[in-house]
């Protein structure tokens, strides 16, 4: 098993990351500091994008808090109760009539009390078995976001376009921008239902489509790669809906391009969407409470799906049958696929280790639905990321603790795993990010590679690999500042494994068995 | 002959065991549904326990048993009535006169009998079960002169009749909803989940439209229920009484208790009903695996490119084919293994021959159909000339056909040719009895519409490869129940033009005043036409998923290359088909998005065929695209498609 005790120090605090070279992260102070080798292909590198929080224009007050600015207007009881069975419901409905018992009949009042109350009671016993249905939306979208402080962030979600060098980018002011290196213009997306953006992604095999999971509902952008326009109209945009289904804190594409499946805390049902019909099939599985986090395996044939209590499922996407896999200490946070879908790498909250599952293909019966694919039996470990200290050389001691392992992504090329950890609630302790290698032959191993560090002060929100770097792999981070900066990790060949712990080459050692090197306590996995 | 033969094996093997399986657990589920509208029904919140030994005494006396018996009756009965008319392909009135013909059909007008006599039935059985006042049609009373007699009972009467209007009514939505409508869906599921996933939604909508439907008939009998009372108390010799008051009052039927029994049964009545056309619906589309290659002849006939490439069979049978194929060439290597396999004596690729050529003529055939419906409505909804038309004809055919006249010349296979054949289900395939075309269009008939016809025409008339082969059997096929005069035709189906005013016909005053008719009534739902064009579309975007899956498997599976030789023909029939459906998104009504209806239980996903049809195609070529790179620079294709083609390329479109 792979530990943080393993990495390389940290570097000096005033030191950024640039990029990776000769499995070693360099370091520097600008951009030109950069390396000659490195420099060459540095050019066609996405820019780094600054976003000042001042320049954004947020959001006034919420609609529902400007009543208090207005004289109070007296309506009828029948307006008022119509009025709250739209705006509130049944809840809303009850307590109005409550409200206003000198104008109701007294046992009106009075039953519509005893109503609300039980309902009420039944909600906080719900509630009190899963404690998060009692948040708000909007804490509910932060708690289950892969965002680290989602509320204060200012980007809010990213997404790399899977086939091209484009990106799209959600701000703290609810609008997404897209930016293309090929174009000029900066297409601003924005739209009356976008409201507390959780996360984007582009639709695969398409050049245009981009799903946004808002608060409310599901917006299916189509931007046309070709228009000049700048500010898209909103009936570019799809809305896709269904009772009971918001907030929306995740969304997953089918690599093949054809669903989108999306999930909410407060919903059991993951939905399948069928994008062009605005039709969806929702996959209904009592238990957990909601559904936090989706993944869909980069092969398409499974799909990761957490929910916020101590259970996430693995569905197969074949007929839609899952597997329950009970974590024993807390929700899973965050999960990943390896590229060819075989390994699904996941975090679990409280937890501050890595664990890996492995699934073996069934051999394809031709016809037969093969359900009764065998997956494993337990997760295993894969890398440790405790608390660590390291004496840096000016002899101070950096500490490092992990309080939640935030996210997990895997490289496109299977080469690197880098792996984002902090804890929102501590303040002292930033949150890093940690990148691994990884070798999946002869055994599927994590190997230590180094930290990415940010200018002082920053702190990473949010990261993701580019899909498909041509020059090795591209790490984006967001950080806490709204500065967007990439990190490129230039592999000389997918074939030669190079990976060392202090920079210098291991090869013969590698080339061992691995049994020969099980004392560094590098993670070995059985292959069964 | 072969052909029937072979849909016969389909049908008899495959089709009636799964709609008796389905109509098996219609009747399975019987049992707990009438003890929960018993339940229901005699619930009273003030002897919760007597209720309950009540029902259960109830359940198992011999008025119950007898009911549930023509219950039993009735499902079997819908069921059997489900499998008759269901259709993969639906039918889309274009204009409200054509809706109107789809109404009055011969053939609607007996499923609505059949409703009727249905509904009558079950309200039968939900008087007897509810009991009390509504037990029996008559009672003994006595008159005012003292003499006892009969009387009416207008309570159970007015159940009865509530169910027959029910029926009725459910007949009626079935047409204007499609309710025959089968459609696959695109996320498999195995059957006891996908039926627990839908159960909510029935319940939903059964509940909901007997609300409607007993709203509408209350205000129906308020007006009219003198009319069936007077006529049951002369038939059975039953008399009124005048001191209870008559139903049809105000007082009468501001009845809650009554209202209640009379909504909670016909709840019952659509909950049966849509249940049993539930479960049809999800064991007909079940996949169906056909071998790719079978090694005994006598079983060459049921292999998927033997029964993708027949002609006559039932339309089911192509769609499960075709989504046999979409599935095998997506999850399963060994089969696609088999299709790119070269036969063993004299190594053709038969197997890939025979799925692609089918895939891409239908595919070939959709781009041909919109290219002549938009050159239909760029001349302004007239039709042009004969003349004219073939010429037309000519030159759509050089784009469309630019790369696949190899392919698609010599055969005579397409049985989807155009609206016309498509939507003539025929279930036997031989000559077609008139009562197993369902619904269809009769495109003979007036009050079929005139777009679809003039769609129609000049393909069957003009269209080299398949016009002498293929016209026979629509004209065959097309049923002639209808048997109307070939002036109201030629009227309906050729909006006057300056071409066809000379023709004789035209003269007579009755049929043109017809014509203007019906030309006033054409475009009235004119979102319709383009939703009738897309009707059969799943097939298409299936032959699409087939096709690009397997050319994408191909980069790594094909180990002799068959897919290479194709694969020119294959991406210019898709760009061009690109082309053509870019340009219907261009018309007006084209792109604007149905209103979605979620309290129904039609089907409406053939509402939203063409958006669906729109994004598999882009997906098909960008999925061939990333897939081969730049290897398809060294594609044989003309200008235009590499133009094309590069923007797919380079991620543009």
């Amino acid at each position: 098993m792979c530990s943080l005790a393993l990495f390389p120090p940290p570097l000096p605090s005033g030191q950024t990351t640039l990029c990776e070279s000769n499995n070693e992260l360099l370091s520097g102070t600008s951009t030109e500091d950069r390396p000659k080798q490195v420099r060459f292909t540095a050019a066609v590198l996405p820019l780094s994008l600054y976003f000042p929080r001042e320049s954004l224009k947020l959001h006034s007050r919420t609609e529902s808090s400007s009543k208090a600015a207005f004289l109070d207007h007296s309506e009828t009881l029948w307006m008022r109760s119509a009025a709250a069975w739209r705006d509130g419901g049944l809840t809303g409905l009850l307590t109005e009539i409550t409200n206003s018992h000198t104008e109701v009949p007294k046992w009106l009042s009075v039953s519509s009390g005893c109503t609300l109350a039980l309902l009420r009671w039944i909600s906080s016993f719900h509630g009190s078995l899963f404690p998060h249905l009692t948040l708000s939306s909007e804490d509910m979208i932060a708690e289950f976001s892969q965002v680290l402080n989602w509320s204060d962030c200012v980007v809010r979600a990213f997404s790399w376009h899977p086939h091209t060098d484009k990106f799209a980018v959600a701000l703290l002011d609810d609008s997404i921008k897209i930016y293309n290196p090929k174009s000029a213009t900066t297409p601003t997306l924005k739209h009356r239902l976008q409201r507390s953006v959780a996360a984007v992604q582009w639709k695969p095999l398409c050049a245009s489509a981009l799903a946004v999971a808002c608060q409310n509902c599901l917006l299916v952008w189509h931007v046309d790669p070709c228009s000049l326009s700048t500010r898209p109209s909103s009936g570019c945009a799809q809305v896709l809906s269904h009772p009971g289904h918001s907030p929306v804190t995740s969304i997953a594409w089918s690599p093949s391009g054809s669903l989108l499946v999306s999930a909410s805390p407060v919903d059991t049902a993951v939905m399948v969407w069928d994008v062009a019909a605005e039709s969806c099939v929702p996959l209904q599985r009592l238990g957990g409470g909601g559904v936090t986090f989706l993944s869909w395996s980069p092969d398409g044939s499974h799909v990761l799906a957490s929910t916020p209590s101590t259970l996430f499922r693995v569905w197969e996407t074949r007929m839609w049958t899952c597997e329950r896999w009970p974590c024993v200490k807390g929700r899973c946070q965050s999960g990943c696929w390896s590229p060819d879908g075989s390994r699904l790498l996941f975090t679990v909250q409280g937890e501050t280790v890595i664990y890996a599952l492995t699934f073996t293909d069934a051999p394809g019966s031709p016809g037969i639905p093969t359900g009764s694919s065998k997956g494993p039996q337990a997760a295993a470990v894969v890398a440790d990321l405790s608390e660590t200290t390291f004496n840096t050389p000016d002899g101070d001691i950096i500490q490092y603790y992990t309080g939640v392992i935030f996210s997990v992504s895997f490289n496109n090329s299977s080469q690197s795993v880098s792996v984002f950890s902090g804890d929102p609630q501590a303040v002292d302790r930033p949150a890093i990010i940690a990148v691994f290698k990884t070798r999946t032959n002869p055994i599927f191993e994590l190997l230590p590679c180094g930290f990415v560090q940010g200018e002082p002060g920053a702190e990473p929100r949010l990261m993701q690999f580019h899909p498909n770097f041509q020059h090795g792999a591209l790490l984006t981070v967001c950080w806490s500042t709204g500065r967007i900066t990439h990190v490129p990790f230039y592999f000389l060949s997918t074939g030669v494994p190079h990976f060392g712990l202090s920079g210098s080459p291991l090869l013969p050692r590698l080339q061992e068995r691995p049994s020969a090197f099980a004392n560094q306590s590098l993670f070995t996995e059985l292959i069964s | 002959m072969f052909s029937t033969e072979q849909s016969c094996w389909f049908v008899r093997k495959v089709i009636c065991w799964r709609a008796a399986a389905s109509i098996a657990w219609a009747v399975l589920l019987l049992p707990p549904i009438t003890a929960v509208f018993i339940i229901l029904s005699r619930f009273s919140f003030l002897h919760p326990i007597h209720t309950i030994s009540e029902c259960l005494s109830l359940l198992t006396s011999a008025s119950a048993i007898f009911s549930f018996i023509l219950l039993c009756g009735v499902i079997l009965m819908v069921g059997f009535l489900n499998l008759e008319y269901y259709t993969v392909i639906p039918t889309i009135a274009c204009s409200k006169i054509a809706l109107l013909g789809q109404l009055l059909h011969p053939r609607q007008f007996v499923s609505s009998v059949v409703h009727c006599i249905m509904g009558i039935i079950v309200a039968w059985c939900c008087a007897i079960t509810i009991g009390g006042r509504y037990e029996t049609l008559g009672y003994p009373c006595i008159q005012s002169d003292g003499s006892p007699q009969m009387c009416l009972n207008e309570y159970q009467l007015i159940l009865l009749l509530a169910g027959a209007f029910v029926g009725f009514s459910h007949s009626l939505l079935g047409v204007i909803h499609n309710m025959n409508y089968v459609s696959f869906h695109t996320v498999q599921q195995y059957k006891y989940l996908r039926f627990k996933g839908s159960l909510p939604l029935v319940v939903k909508c059964s509940a909901i439209q007997a609300l409607y439907s007993i709203r509408n008939y209350i205000v129906v009998y308020f007006f009219l229920g003198y009319i069936p009372r007077a006529w049951i108390c002369k038939t059975l010799n039953l008399h009124l009484t005048s001191s209870a008051h008559p139903l049809d009052s105000i007082a009468g039927l501001l009845d809650l208790s009554l209202f209640y029994h009379l909504w909670i049964s016909a709840t019952f009545l659509l909950f049966t009903w849509y249940i049993t056309l539930l479960l049809f619906r999800i064991f007909v589309t079940e996949v169906y695996s056909f071998p790719v290659q079978s090694s005994f002849t006598e079983d060459a006939h049921q292999c998927l490119p033997k029964v993708l490439l027949t002609d006559k069979q039932p339309m089911i049978l192509k769609f499960l084919a075709l989504q046999d194929l979409a599935l095998l060439s997506q999850h399963s290597p060994s089969r696609r293994c088999e299709v790119f396999s070269l036969s063993q004596p004299g190594g053709h690729p038969h197997n890939w021959n025979a799925i692609s050529g089918e895939c891409l003529s239908l595919l070939a055939d959709l781009t041909q159909r919109l290219v002549a419906y938009h050159d239909t409505v760029a001349t302004n909804g007239r039709a042009k000339s004969l003349s004219t038309g073939s010429e037309r004809k000519t030159s759509s055919e050089t784009s469309v056909t630019s790369g696949t006249e190899d392919l698609m010349s010599p055969r005579p296979t397409l049985l989807m040719k155009t609206p016309a054949s498509v939507f003539a289900r025929s279930i036997v395939g031989g000559p077609q009895s008139p009562l197993t075309a369902p619904f269809t269009p009769d495109l003979d008939s007036p009050f079929a519409s005139p777009a679809l016809r003039r769609l129609t025409a000049p393909v069957e008339q003009c269209s080299p490869w398949h016009g002498t082969v293929q016209s026979p059997h629509i004209m065959r096929r097309a049923p002639k129940l209808w048997s109307t005069s070939t002036d109201s035709q030629v009227n309906g189906s050729f909006p006057p033009s300056p071409a066809s005013v000379p023709s004789p016909k035209q003269e007579a005053s009755k049929p043109s005043l017809l014509a203007q008719f019906l030309q006033n009534r054409k475009e009235q739902l004119p979102e319709a036409s383009s939703q009738a064009l897309f009707a059969d579309s799943q097939a298409h975007i299936w032959a699409l998923e087939g096709l690009s899956y397997l050319v994408q498997a191909s980069f790594s599976e094909d180990h002799f290359g068959v897919v290479q030789t194709a694969l020119p023909s294959i991406l210019s029939c898709m760009l061009v088909l690109q082309e053509a459906v870019d340009r219907h998104f261009k018309l007006p009504h084209a792109s604007s998005k149905p209103v979605r209806s979620t309290s129904s239980i039609g089907d409406s996903t053939y509402k939203t065929l063409r958006f669906a049809l729109r994004a598999t195609l882009k997906t098909a070529i960008y999925r061939i695209t990333t897939t081969f790179g730049d290897h398809l620079n060294a594609v044989q294709m003309s200008a235009e498609h590499r133009k094309r083609l590069q923007q797919f390329l380079e991620y543009k479109e």
